[in-house]
């Protein structure tokens, strides 16, 4: 599979407010994002991780390194707005993305900033509704809507640039259950549908698990990588590193602990219910 | 309690008024303004009144809400009107103790009052049938031409549309911290106005402190939408002058030329 993103050694770091001194965020990170895939990146808070998906669309760039989008350095300031067009960014607050009084007339900011013919801006405001689901929104204010549509509608307003890349940062972080899942469904269906490369920036287990791949990044460096059946099942180290695992692989951990004898890369309930019953089935026998 | 307040006071139709483009709007009440200084007697009033009613009934704005727009300025009207009753010279036709009223000053007082109540009456008229949004945007392609001497007619119309935005947003969040500190005991109610606005201090720290951090991330999530100014931005919906815009024009047009027949037919009052 192609690489969209090239990450060489990158690291990162700031002056200190109180002191001055460089304080180091990221360590040397070398990774890369295939194209078509969807890749969780997971840390607990001051991990990095955040500073890491920064770095995606030259909203900061390299100490060192060097990231590479579809082939152009981020540091170029002459490719800023070119990159930026190619990797769409959401972030945790919907509130704060928003630009416009009017759910079209936002997703409408980004085409009218990259400067696209009024006509064509109606056609992609209107492709990139529809691939959230909202256009039934579109007249309305976005003051009006639950957090869940209104993380949706920002999603589209990254959408209607047409990028290849879609990064989000902790999208979920302050909505309830069922905007969670609202947002869970939209991703995937971009993945799916729309062949989007998705990098999902987050804390939470369950959201990891829907990825085709897993990277942990702990105190500015990547500490595990991998498929979530791999990555998942080490719940000790994933522990170390101060994460939770997906409930359903934490209680084979513990059944496990005690001699049960149950495959390690069980992800999600059904699977665990599956292996449960399997094993009791052949106890029974 | 603080959700129910509306932005502005936009009423929502879909009259002609309504439908009209906001340059025409905002260009016509300017000259509006303008025209209510130079009628000369009380017949191009009466033209004005006319035309006015017209407007009124035409946007199907109920007039009580055009009244109100009336309301702050009422002591200004009346203050005004009073001073010019007693305090222009002339031909005296009542006086009474230290008190005299002149024939001038009974029209100057009038003329003045006219004035100021068609003044406000036509520009409320134009905020009730515009909606905010469209003002701002309206604003910004007026300005446009100004852009060459410096006028940051699109600067401008952000910041407006962005105060515009987050207006609810940062009502709810006022609301939310005020029964956060109730719940803790803080009194907002009790109190001469001193201590009224002390108790205020404690909601305004976090709700700035809290303005701040959206703004910043805002700004963020902007530039990741690759916004950088005005510069080769282009629009989603672009005004367009239209047949009714062009009618509003004549009908204006007509009035002033009423307006200015009735100045040379029966002269100047004084």
């Amino acid at each position: 599979m192609e690489t969209v993103i090239k990450i060489e050694n990158l690291r990162f770091s700031y002056p200190s407010e109180e002191t001055g001194e460089e304080v180091p965020v990221l360590r040397g990170i070398t990774m890369e994002v295939k194209r078509g895939e969807f890749l969780a990146v997971l840390g607990h808070n001051g991990s990095g991780k955040s500073t890491l998906a920064k770095h995606l669309n030259a909203i900061l760039t390299p100490t060192e390194g060097r990231v590479l989008v579809e082939g152009m350095d981020t540091a170029d300031e002459n490719l800023l707005y070119e990159i930026r067009q190619k990797v769409g960014m959401v972030f945790q607050n919907p509130d704060n993305q928003m630009v416009a009084n009017i759910v079209e007339e936002d997703v409408a900011f980004a085409p009218e900033n990259l400067g696209v013919p009024p006509a064509e801006i109606r056609q992609r405001v209107d492709e990139a509704l529809s691939a959230v689901n909202m256009v039934a929104f579109r007249d309305h204010a976005p003051h009006m809507l639950s957090g869940g549509q209104k993380q949706r509608i920002a999603i589209a307003g990254v959408l209607a640039m047409r990028p290849d890349i879609l990064v989000l940062d902790e999208p979920t972080a302050m909505l309830d259950p069922a905007g969670r899942k609202e947002i869970l469904a939209t991703i995937r269906e971009l993945k799916e549908k729309h062949g989007m490369t998705v990098v999902l920036i987050t804390h939470y287990m369950d959201e990891a698990v829907l990825a085709d791949r897993v990277i942990v990044v702990d105190r500015g460096v990547i500490a595990m990588e991998g498929t979530p059946d791999t990555v998942f099942p080490k719940v000790e180290e994933l522990k170390r590193l101060g994460l939770d695992t997906p409930q359903a692989t934490e209680l084979v951990y513990l059944l496990n602990r005690s001699g049960a004898g149950l495959p390690a890369d069980i992800l999600n309930p059904r699977d665990c219910i599956r292996a449960l019953t399997e094993r009791l089935t052949k106890e029974n026998k | 309690m603080l959700k129910d307040i509306t932005l502005g006071q936009y009423f929502p139709g879909s009259s002609v008024i309504h439908r009209l483009d906001p340059r025409t709007k905002i260009l016509l009440v300017l000259c509006y303004i303008v025209l209510t200084f130079l009628i000369e007697n009380f017949i191009g009033y009466l033209l004005l009144a006319a035309f006015t009613v017209g407007c009124i009934l035409v946007s199907k704005v109920p007039p009580k809400f055009v009244l109100k727009g009336l309301k702050p300025i009422l002591v200004f009207v009346v203050i005004t009107g009073l001073f010019n009753l007693f305090l222009t010279r002339g031909d005296v036709v009542f006086s009474w103790w230290i008190f005299s009223i002149t024939r001038q000053g009974i029209y100057f007082a009038a003329f003045m009052v006219l004035r100021l109540v068609f003044l406000m009456v036509g520009t409320s008229l134009l905020t009730l049938t515009t909606s905010p949004i469209a003002l701002t945007d309206g604003m910004e392609r007026l300005l446009r031409p100004l852009r060459k001497v410096g006028v940051p007619a699109h600067e401008l119309a952000m910041m407006m549309s962005i105060a515009l935005r987050f207006i609810p947003i940062l009502m709810e969040e006022t609301d939310k911290i005020m029964k956060a500190q109730s719940a803790r005991g803080a009194d907002f109610e009790s109190g001469n106005i001193l201590r009224r606005a002390k108790a205020m201090v404690p909601i305004l720290v976090p709700l700035f402190i809290s303005a701040f951090r959206r703004a910043d991330e805002l700004a963020t999530a902007m530039e990741c939408r690759c916004y950088r100014g005005g510069e080769n931005r282009t629009r989603f919906k672009e005004l367009l002058y239209g047949k009714k815009d062009l009618g509003a024009g004549i009908s204006f047009l007509a009035l002033v030329a009423l307006v200015f027949a009735a100045n040379f037919l029966f002269g100047k009052v004084i």
